[in-house]
């Protein structure tokens, strides 16, 4: 289980990782934290003639708030997530999720940009930066694009971004006033990729009255699920109660099985852990002064 | 920027020790320690980021040297299991509490254990069970069942003295 | 010294990196061989192309089956039962494959990276044939997976006691019932491991091997080498990291590399990856068991028939593992009338072999699942049923009726297994458990306790060998033939030894696994060597201090029988007259050259002992788990958990705990997680830990231990086993727990290991079911009420 050859390149600044990637295209792949990239490699499941090393680019490890918008360098790893004090304030959901990533080995050196450009639709961190509504911005020689995450994953390990762009940052608006939110899931153990997931995010007006809901589901499609009929109930104030967010994520769904995972198990748990997420959730806010 | 499709050499620490190194890219930090450096302390369980048997600290952060290439670690400190022992070879106070609750039987996962909680002892010298477990879920152990080396840590968390370095 | 916990010495290098595993041995020059293995199941081979290989930058070699004839010859069987049909094996496939991971050639290289990088080169053209999976499948499989034998059944066996058909004819009450259960590999942490050199000036392989079996693998390579067995050593290292099972199996590559290193002149290596592991390591597949249980209304045995079919895989060299599960069956119960039948089936999957517990977590996984359902049939407790059918504490020795694999009657020697289960239930204080069972089934929660009694054949023959020698330093070597994988030897049998002959244990050493130290041995697996080398070591201990008595009784004008080992001297008993070890070595080992030896003593203070047992000896346990079952998601927290064993006398208690946790570990892994898994067609589909969860120390709870010392009086030290008595009865007790949980569901378990998937679908169907007939009954209710 040794690694393929491959041509290294190791970048000093945007540009030149930039240049890179306009030149080698679909032949290269970016190195960030290679907590996923380099199993592949491996189990020689990758085998890339190069491999763009982004991890000097200093410029992708800075994070800030400004305004309503917390920006995050791709570079971010896991356990910044995990421990920053910025990114419990400002997105507590991705702090929420980030001990279900991996083990603590693992979030030493995975990153954000790398979690979510692999697009494993069973991570934790697509599900949550789609719940935020965050905005990814990735860069190449031809500019800059801010992709919704909403239209960024595609498929199964396939996002939008084109071959020779680089995802810089991940952007998310700050919570403001009453929001509250939650993630869970189910694993084979814990750390492991998940069998089904959730990420809720509500917002409270004054008087208590949902304003606002995000509903998302991971490992249940090729890509993290928004399931807009269950966030119509949550504005619509859960005239039927929580289980009905349950039943309305299950009837949403239509995933596929998978090894030791039947499709059925699938929907149910995402719904079950819908309801608790959403149910977390609104305490959450609830717990936040008016 | 640097291109390199052959060998490239590289400068890093290892266990407080400046080193070069020429690798291939492709060369994984964990056989650099073990076939240039000789440091054999670290081993390989899996190859691809579960077991935990080859994890050392980077930067003081527990990392699988599985998943590492060398040629990306430039002027970074790395640490292993052999630089956790005191002057004369005496066990540290982490490793004497693993002999005295038998925290390790074939031994092969050991050193991977141990510098995970050298990490997690450096940030929270008195952790609880919780907070151990979690620390070291990150391991597989097929001897021990665990609970020994949990509580050969608990032990440690335990003393009022400052343990790790 | 014996019964005391002393901290092992082993720790001292391993805690510091300084271990030395067969991929850490600096060997200069040495090259690495990387294998190319099939990627069918089941396939023809029609031609190897190694030419692109060859030419690739760091390729000393590459090896197929037709450049290696003068040493791929079948397999001799070396361990048979008249019951296995003969399935020739050799190192490399000749004419086809028979399972993925195989090996088809091998390349030599530089570096590792450059071999694998070669291996990637070598074409192999197959054609491929339909392959089997599944037991099931081998059935009707169009291509025998061995053509000679006309079918793919590799054994079918059969044993009774008493009269089954007459009990189940004559029962009050019957059960028949389906259970199976796929347990996986053994996953040491270090794979499998070989390195060699060729010692021209000896004449000699020298071969570090990561090996259970030393002395069997020597066996096995002079054999196909064509040399005498001492020209082959086999050195298992003092450090192998975890055996489990499959590190006691052969593989082609420990043939191949020491072969390779003498025909290229230079040190070779094989370190196993864990994708190989998954392939090519052997591991238990699937048993699928059918019961036929009689009993009475107070839920007494009266006669149980098990036929079952095994999973072999696609060689067998043994049935160890289906015999060994069918004759665990019968357990601690008096059961009069006996009938159990297997049938080895080839698949084209790895081989099976032992994995910790080798065929008894199955047995007992399926005997205590009748017991549940017995008590479930008759409304008591399970415990109740339990207790009303174990063997008295005065039936020993208690015949069973069977023949147990090796050969001998199966006969329990000692045991007190009612004793056992009772200190269980009041640790976990079995009656108040159930009472806050009841409690959280009202705050409704699903709680479940589960209950298994189990008892394990340990110490099994032929025999272990020990050579004991004081050395001219007045220190003492222990030589012994099995070689450790992390049970901690070094520790254990400088006590036994330092009892026995009356002196520190930190003045014994401990030397293992190394053929050319001692001439026979067996090996380490099925928790035999402390009942076969213990009382070896400590004969060959009595015998050094008696002709170390004798001889300095000799010098001191003493009677041996008025001698003491005291403060490193041997002494004579209340007085100051004593002579010190070094001097009373030299005198026996050294003496004088060419001066005769004083009269009465005893040239050569060394003993060699073997102990060979009358049968195997019988460790028993007894696990009480208490479980919550999140109905919703199919996941299974752990409340509680008690295990209890009876391995005879302890030498070290620390170290017998801790094989017992570490059991329960791997038998918590088969009750929960760890599966492998096949397509039909054979092809592996859990081949990383992605897809294979082993737990960590977040999923595993806090144990509690409690012991019983019911001696052996098999041996002189009263001795069993305990390697592999904390995983035999989890599968057992973990889907005991679970099933009791789901009782408010009506969840019947027939099946482990239970993923969340598995149970949250078992759940679901339950529930579904109920609704159904909730919806059938309301429907007739209707009907009724519209009177129709």
């Amino acid at each position: 289980m040794k690694p393929p050859a491959f041509a290294y390149h190791r970048p000093e600044t945007v540009g030149e990782a930039l240049d890179l990637l306009a030149e080698l295209g679909e032949e290269a792949k970016i190195l960030a934290g290679g907590q996923s990239l380099v199993p592949l490699m491996n189990f020689r499941l990758a085998v890339p003639a190069h491999v763009v090393d982004v991890n000097g680019l200093t410029e992708l490890t800075l994070s800030a708030q400004r305004g309503g918008v917390l920006r995050l360098g791709a570079l971010t790893r896991h356990r910044e997530l995990e421990r920053s004090p910025l990114v419990a304030g400002a997105a507590p959901l991705l702090a929420a999720a980030a001990p279900f990533i991996g083990h603590p080995q693992i979030r030493s050196m995975g990153t954000l940009g790398g979690s979510l450009s692999h697009a494993d639709p069973s991570a934790e961190l697509p599900g949550c930066v789609l719940a935020l509504d965050a905005t990814v911005v990735a860069a190449s020689a031809r500019g800059e694009r801010r992709i919704p995450a909403g239209e960024f994953f595609a498929s199964h390990f396939t996002t939008t971004l084109e071959s020779d762009e680089l995802l810089v940052a991940v952007e998310v608006p700050v919570p403001a006033g009453r929001v509250g939110c939650a993630f869970t899931e189910v694993a084979a153990r814990h750390g492991d990729f998940a069998l089904a997931g959730a990420a809720a995010v509500v917002t409270l007006d004054d008087a208590g009255v949902v304003t606002d809901a995000r509903v998302v589901c991971a490992a249940v499609a090729p890509t993290p699920v928004r399931v807009a009929a269950a966030e119509k109930l949550l504005t619509a104030g859960l005239p039927g109660g929580l289980t009905e967010v349950e039943t309305a994520v299950q009837d949403s769904l239509d995933p596929t099985p998978e090894l030791k995972v039947s499709a059925r198990y699938k929907r149910r748990t995402a719904g079950v852990l819908a309801r608790r997420a959403v149910e977390a959730a609104l305490a959450d806010a609830e717990g936040r002064a008016a | 920027m640097t291109t390199s499709t052959t060998t490239h050499t590289i400068d890093l620490t290892v266990n407080g020790i400046p080193r070069q190194v020429t690798v291939e890219p492709r060369t994984l930090l964990a056989d650099t320690l073990r076939t240039q450096l000789r440091l054999t302390g670290t081993h390989l369980g899996c190859e691809h980021g579960v077991c935990g048997a080859c994890t050392v600290l980077v930067d003081g952060e527990p990392a699988r040297s599985c998943l590492l290439f060398t040629v990306s670690l430039v002027g970074r400190s790395v640490e292993t299991v052999e630089s956790l022992e005191e002057p004369g070879g005496r066990l540290n106070p982490l490793q004497q509490s693993f002999q005295d609750h038998h925290g390790l039987q074939c031994g092969f996962c050991t050193p991977g254990i141990l510098m995970s909680l050298t990490a997690l002892l450096r940030d929270e010298p008195h952790p609880d069970e919780g907070r151990v477990r979690d620390q070291v879920q990150g391991h597989i152990c097929r001897c021990t069942g665990y609970q020994q080396l949990v509580d050969a840590a608990l032990a440690v968390s335990d003393e009022d003295a400052e343990v790790a370095p | 010294m014996i019964g005391q916990s002393t901290k092992r010495r082993e720790d001292l290098r391993l805690l510091r990196g300084r271990g030395q595993y067969v991929d850490d041995l600096d060997l200069p020059g040495v090259a690495s061989m990387a294998v190319v293995r099939s990627t069918q199941p089941h396939a023809r081979i029609l031609g190897i192309d190694t030419a692109e290989a060859a030419a690739a930058p760091g390729v000393v070699g590459v090896f197929t089956a037709a450049d290696l004839a003068e040493i791929n010859q079948p397999w001799p069987v070396h361990l048979s039962n008249a019951a296995l049909r003969p399935n020739e094996q050799r190192t490399l496939p000749v004419d086809k494959v028979r399972y993925v991971g195989e090996l088809v050639a091998v390349v030599v290289a530089e570096t590792r990276y450059q071999a694998e990088d070669a291996c990637e080169l070598v074409a192999v053209d197959y054609e491929p044939l339909p392959g089997s999976g599944h037991l099931s499948v081998s059935r009707d499989l169009p291509v025998p997976i061995h053509e000679d034998l006309g079918d793919n059944v590799a054994a079918h066996a059969v044993q009774t006691t008493g009269d089954v058909d007459a009990a189940l004819a004559g029962a009050p009450r019957v059960l028949r019932e389906t259970f199976s259960i796929n347990r996986g590999g053994g996953h040491s942490m270090e794979g499998r491991a070989v390195a060699a050199r060729y010692d021209r000036a000896l004449g000699q392989f020298l071969v570090w091997d990561a090996t259970q079996v030393p002395h069997q693998a020597r066996a096995l390579m002079a054999e196909l080498y064509g040399v005498p067995q001492d020209r082959v050593r086999v050195i298992a290292p003092p450090d192998v990291g975890g055996g489990f099972g499959p590190k006691a199996g052969k593989y082609p590559e420990e043939i191949l590399v020491p072969w390779l290193a003498k025909l290229l002149d230079r040190p070779v290596k094989f370190v196993e990856d864990r994708y190989e592991h998954f392939v090519s390591c052997t591991q238990e597949h699937l048993q699928l068991h059918r019961v036929e249980v009689a009993y009475d209304d107070d839920g007494m045995l009266l006669g149980l028939r098990d036929v079952f079919e095994h999973d072999t895989g696609a060689y067998a060299s043994s049935l160890i593992v289906p015999l060994i599960a069918g004759t665990t069956v019968p357990g601690p119960y008096r059961i009069p009338a006996l009938h159990i039948e297997f049938t080895s089936w080839f698949t084209n999957k790895v081989p099976s072999s032992a994995v910790r517990g080798a065929g008894r977590p199955q047995g007992v996984f399926v005997m205590e699942r009748v017991m549940d359902r017995i008590a479930d049939d008759l409304g008591l407790d399970p415990a109740e049923v339990r207790a009303r059918n174990l063997i008295p504490a005065d039936a020993f020795p208690y015949p069973v009726g069977l023949t147990f694999r090796d050969g001998s009657p199966l006969t329990y020697d000692s045991g007190n297994y009612p004793g056992l289960l009772e200190k269980g239930m009041a640790e976990i204080d079995y009656a108040g458990q159930r009472e806050r069972q009841a409690q959280r089934r009202r705050e409704g929660a699903l709680r479940g306790i589960g209950v298994s009694v189990a008892v394990e054949g340990v110490g099994l023959g032929p025999f272990e060998g020990a050579t004991v020698r004081m050395e001219s330093t007045g220190r003492v070597t222990v030589v012994l033939g099995a070689p450790p994988q992390g049970q901690g030897f070094e520790t254990t049998y400088a006590q036994i030894c330092a009892d026995a002959l009356g002196v520190d244990q930190d003045t014994v050493d401990v030397v293992t696994g190394d053929t050319g130290t001692i001439a026979y041995g067996v090996g380490t697996f099925a928790s035999r060597v402390m009942a076969t080398a213990g009382p070896a070591t400590a004969a060959g201990a009595r015998e050094v201090r008696d002709k170390l008595f004798r001889s300095v009784a000799a010098v001191l004008e003493a009677s041996p029988e008025d001698l003491e080992i005291r403060d490193g001297a041997v002494a004579v008993r209340g007085t100051d007259v004593a002579m010190p070890l070094a001097q009373a070595a030299r005198m026996s080992n050294v003496g004088a050259p060419g001066v005769t030896m004083p009269a009465g003593t005893v040239a050569g203070l060394t003993a060699t002992a073997y102990f060979n047992p009358a049968s195997a000896g019988y460790s028993s346990s007894v696990q009480i788990c208490v479980v919550e079952v999140d109905a919703e998601t199919g996941e299974v927290e752990i409340v509680d958990w008690v295990v209890g064993h009876d391995c005879g006398t302890v030498i070290n208690p620390l170290l017998v705990e801790g094989q017992v946790l570490g059991g329960v570990a791997h038998g918590l892994s088969n009750a929960l997680y760890e599966e492998s898994l096949y397509t039909d067609e054979g092809v592996p589909v859990t081949t990383s830990f992605l897809d294979y969860p082993i737990p960590s120390a977040r999923e595993l709870p806090r144990i509690r231990l409690y012991d019983q010392q019911t001696p052996s009086p098999l041996n002189p030290l009263g001795v069993k086993g305990a390697g592999e008595a904390g995983t035999l009865g989890v599968p057992a007790v973990i889907v005991s727990a679970v099933e009791d949980a789901l009782r408010p569901h009506g969840v019947r378990i027939d099946t482990c290991p239970l993923s969340p998937g598995l149970l949250g679908d078992l759940i679901s169907d339950a529930q579904t079911d109920a609704q159904n007939e909730a919806r059938t009954e309301a429907r007739t209710d209707t009907a009724a009420t519209a009177g129709i």
